[in-house]
């Protein structure tokens, strides 16, 4: 049997309201009152579509053996690189094996994450991977006062799988591909082109889902009353309701497309609907996921006893708990950088990143792993050769030690107003490390008011810089008070 | 066995710029003007001198890197001069290069010059150093200034001593206005205007909890010394001349940032070369024998920690010494005394000489509206770096009693 065996989701904790957005463009264009209901996930600052796919696959991975990942596949449309393996930072900021590990980024289209699903599913199936990790994750720019604006969200989602402790098998799938345009970008383009939506709901959406689920019953010999779940994207709300009567299923069995909470998360969206489909699903369960984007990827999964027994991560649905609303239309303009504030003179710093010291580094930079001490067992971030326990001292005698996943409480801090931040004041601070151990580091998703002493946090891997001269994103780890519902 | 450097080493000249936004002023020009006061103060000629220590630490910005800037500012008879680079420490250790250099039997009379010309960056504040950091941790910093790295201490003495931030602040707006009180009666100061505690504690926030009135002057400024043996100083015919007592230094060694042993409130390493200091000078008991301060106040909390870590304030006592005003300029130990880096000013290179001046100046009973009475032992206190990973130098001087 091959499956699932693990999921894992990430929604940004920052929600834009529509209402805020339509309140601040309407002026523009007074129609887009017609979709200021809900809100939408927002990326904060320091994150995208990278550093929200590592977010989701550190929920999926929770508590499950790394060790075993041989496969790992990223998916989005807006990767910070289009030259650099980004699954190669994920899997770095994992902490996986790079010996024995495959790593691919999908992209270019919308049903990018179901294709990295399917490709994964087929190269298990094939035996040539055991454990293969997808994550997809997208932030789109968009342009002011569009229906992309208002539509279209940020997130992530991850799926581990492999052929033991599988939660939902994969009982077979379909691809259907044609080169319908509904919206494009170009190469180095920073907006999409979108074409008149009533053409794309008719002929999109509405033709091209319903043409692939038929070739896959068709091909299956399944009918969809075999269903209990089927989860579509179409970030046309009417347009999703419709496409399920055009295929005669009950409305009830219709994953929704989140639009009311989180909007359309792009590459990432199937995955993300399908996560939160697992997230109530009972051992029996048959799912169908479909992806959409110059075509459909159709996939059956149909969930296992296991089910029962699986603890995951907060999930999406633990995610989206995590709310806290953006206030400020201007700031999440300033976020997008789409409008131009002043950072002064000092914000002019610009040194480049030493490609030989991220080589070198790499797991300390990208993975945040440090040292551990195994003379004393004292983990230490950052390290020499050298124990930093002055009763011990012992000299090249280290091991890993991951701080990734380790939870924390602040043991001192600042709100810095001089310090050139795109969302000052910049919060930072040293934290004690659960199990021994400091980081100082930056803190993100947080307002000054709620940090103490004493707080507890976790760690969160964030961009820490974006070199506009260069074109270079680096990251790094910051620093995440547990909760982080507050909003700013 | 070693004796320390007590009584080994005489200052027999000094010399110190008006430190302040010196906007027509190069850092030649600050060189020349310490200087000159500084040779004629010493009674000697150019040729006299045999070695030079430098101290500056953001040459990126001014004088550029090497030893060269004072040889050619100066226009040194081509003596050896050394740069000296070690963040807010430096200028104090030129100063011990040149004494050590003396104390060796090397030469005979050294020249000390620290110089920094911080206000041609085009910004307020330290000028950014993501630069200076080095290139890994240029990878995984934070995104931090003097100030916000500083002000950390605050929320970690506040947590350690259960110390109510409102209450700190008030102590911390006491130094500030005790130095804004000393910078006024002097005219070399930055800053000349006094300010009252309410005005500090209203002031816009720069770091929280530190306001506008917590943190020092970035200046331009240049201080030298010429250190000589006793017998040169005996020869010149000074009388009553002043000798280092004491020079210590304490650098992190990575257990505040990486280790759990350290409890946020203070400097470990202040703490170390302090008590080195003592033994060195010969001082028992620091709160009594001390005369008189001038510590690193980069930042009021820097001071109010400080206090305790030079082991003159007890643990956890340093707000009430504060506001009982122990350490202004009619207690009893007068920290701060010609304004600190507060009030006089901070070009980095030049703080730890220009510290050691007003000693001096004290000493030769020359401090004007500053002066007190009788002073014995003088202590200067240098902090670079970050409360988690910094470099403490101290030195004490006082009147020769060899």
């Amino acid at each position: 049997m091959i499956g699932i065996t693990s999921f894992g989701g990430y929604i940004p904790r920052l929600r834009l309201s529509r209402k805020l957005i339509a309140q601040n463009v309407a002026w523009y264009s007074p129609v887009i009152w017609g979709a200021a209901q809900g809100e939408k996930a927002v990326a904060n600052w320091d994150e995208d579509a990278l550093s929200m796919a590592v977010a989701a696959a550190q929920d999926c991975l929770v508590g499950r053996d790394r060790t075993q990942v041989d496969g790992v596949y990223a998916a989005s449309t807006t990767f910070p690189f289009a030259d650099r393996l980004n699954a190669d930072i994920l899997a770095t900021a994992l902490n996986l094996s790079e010996d024995g590990t495959a790593c691919a980024d999908f992209t270019g289209c919308l049903k990018a994450g179901t294709t990295a699903v399917i490709s994964a599913l087929e190269a298990i199936q094939a035996g040539g991977k055991k454990r293969v990790l997808v994550a997809a994750g997208d932030q789109r720019r968009t342009k002011m006062a569009t229906n992309f604006e208002m539509f279209l969200g940020d997130g992530a989602a991850a799926l581990l799988l492999g052929s033991q402790e599988v939660i939902a098998e994969f009982k077979g799938g379909y691809s259907l591909s044609c080169d319908f345009i509904d919206h494009y970008r170009d190469a180095g383009k920073e907006f999409d082109y979108a074409w008149e939506e009533r053409w794309v709901r008719d002929e999109g959406y509405g033709k091209i889902i319903p043409r692939a689920i038929f070739g896959f019953l068709k091909k299956t010999g399944l009918t969809l009353g075999d269903f209990d779940k089927v989860v579509y994207p179409c970030y046309f709300s009417a347009t999703h309701r419709g496409i399920a009567k055009k295929l005669g299923l009950d409305p009830a069995k219709v994953q929704s497309n989140l639009h009311e909470v989180c909007g359309d998360t792009g590459a990432a969206h199937p995955l993300v609907m399908f996560v939160a489909a697992l997230e109530d699903a009972k051992p029996g369960d048959k799912i169908l996921l479909v992806g959409f984007g110059q075509g459909c990827d159709v996939l059956y999964f149909q969930v296992t006893d296991a089910m029962a027994g699986y603890r995951g991560g907060q999930g999406v649905k633990g995610s989206l708990a995590k709310r806290a609303e953006l206030t400020s239309y201007t700031k999440f303009m300033k976020f997008r950088d789409i409008v131009t504030a002043d950072l002064g003179i000092r914000g002019e710093a610009n040194p480049n990143s030493s490609l030989n010291i991220l080589w070198r580094n790499r797991k300390k930079l990208i993975g945040l792993v440090g040292s551990r001490c195994k003379k004393c067992g004292t983990p230490q971030y950052t390290f020499t050769p050298v124990c930093v326990n002055p009763d011990c001292n012992a000299v090249g005698d280290m091991e890993d030690y991951a701080f990734s996943g380790q939870k924390g409480t602040v043991f001192m801090y600042t709100g810095d107003m001089l310090a050139a931040s795109v969302d000052p004041p910049a919060i930072y601070g040293i934290v004690n490390i659960e199990g021994g151990g400091r980081l100082l580091a930056d803190f993100t998703d947080c307002t000054l008011d709620e940090i103490k002493v004493g707080l507890p946090v976790r760690m969160s891997f964030r961009r820490r810089s974006k070199d506009p001269v260069r074109g270079f994103s680096g990251y790094f780890w910051k620093v995440v008070p547990q909760a982080t519902e507050k909003g700013v | 066995m070693a004796t320390g450097i007590r009584d080994k080493v005489a200052i027999i000249g000094m010399g110190c710029t008006k430190f302040g936004e010196r906007w027509d002023c190069g850092p030649e020009d600050l060189m020349v003007e310490a200087f000159q006061e500084c040779l004629s103060d010493a009674g000697i000629e150019k040729n006299d001198l045999q070695a030079a220590w430098f101290g500056s630490c953001l040459d990126e910005v001014n004088v550029g890197k090497s030893a060269l800037p004072p040889s050619l500012a100066l226009r040194l008879p081509n003596i050896g001069v050394t740069r000296v680079e070690n963040y807010c420490a430096s200028g104090t250790e030129a100063f011990r290069g040149a004494v050590y250099a003396v104390a060796s039997g090397a030469y005979d009379i050294c020249l000390a010059i620290g110089a920094e010309k911080l206000k041609d960056i085009g910004y307020a504040g330290l000028p950014e150093f993501s630069a200076g950091m080095g290139l890994t941790n240029q990878q995984w910093f934070p995104n931090m200034t003097a100030p916000g790295c500083f002000a950390m201490l605050a929320s970690g003495y506040s947590a350690k001593y259960g110390v109510d931030m409102k209450e700190l602040k008030r102590a911390m707006a006491h130094v500030s206005a005790k130095s804004h009180a000393n910078g006024a009666l002097n005219p070399k100061a930055h800053l000349r205007a006094p300010v009252t505690e309410e005005v500090i504690l209203k002031a816009p926030m720069i770091a929280y909890p530190l306001g506008l009135f917590d943190c020092c002057g970035v200046s331009d400024g240049s201080a030298c010394a010429i250190v000589a043996t006793p017998e040169v100083a005996r020869r010149l015919g000074k009388k009553d001349f002043v000798t280092v007592k004491a020079l210590q230094m304490s650098l992190s060694n990575g257990e505040e940032m990486s280790f759990t042993n350290w409890d946020g409130s203070g400097f470990v390493t202040t703490a170390k070369a302090s008590a080195a200091a003592y033994r060195e000078a010969g001082i028992v008991n620091p709160r009594e024998e001390i005369s008189m301060m001038e510590v690193h106040d980069c930042f009021s909390i820097t001071e109010l920690v400080t206090m305790e870590d030079l082991h003159i304030s007890a643990r956890g006592e340093a707000t009430k010494d504060i506001m009982d005003g122990f350490y202004d300029l009619n207690g009893k130990v007068p920290c701060q005394v010609d304004g600190g880096l507060k009030c006089f000013g901070h070009p980095i290179g030049a703080s730890g000489l220009r510290m050691i001046y007003e000693m001096y100046l004290q000493f030769h009973g020359r401090a004007g509206q500053r002066q007190l009475e009788n002073p014995r032992y003088g202590l200067t206190h240098n902090l670079g770096g970050f409360p988690f990973m910094n470099v403490c130098s101290i030195a004490i001087v006082g009147r020769n009693e060899a």
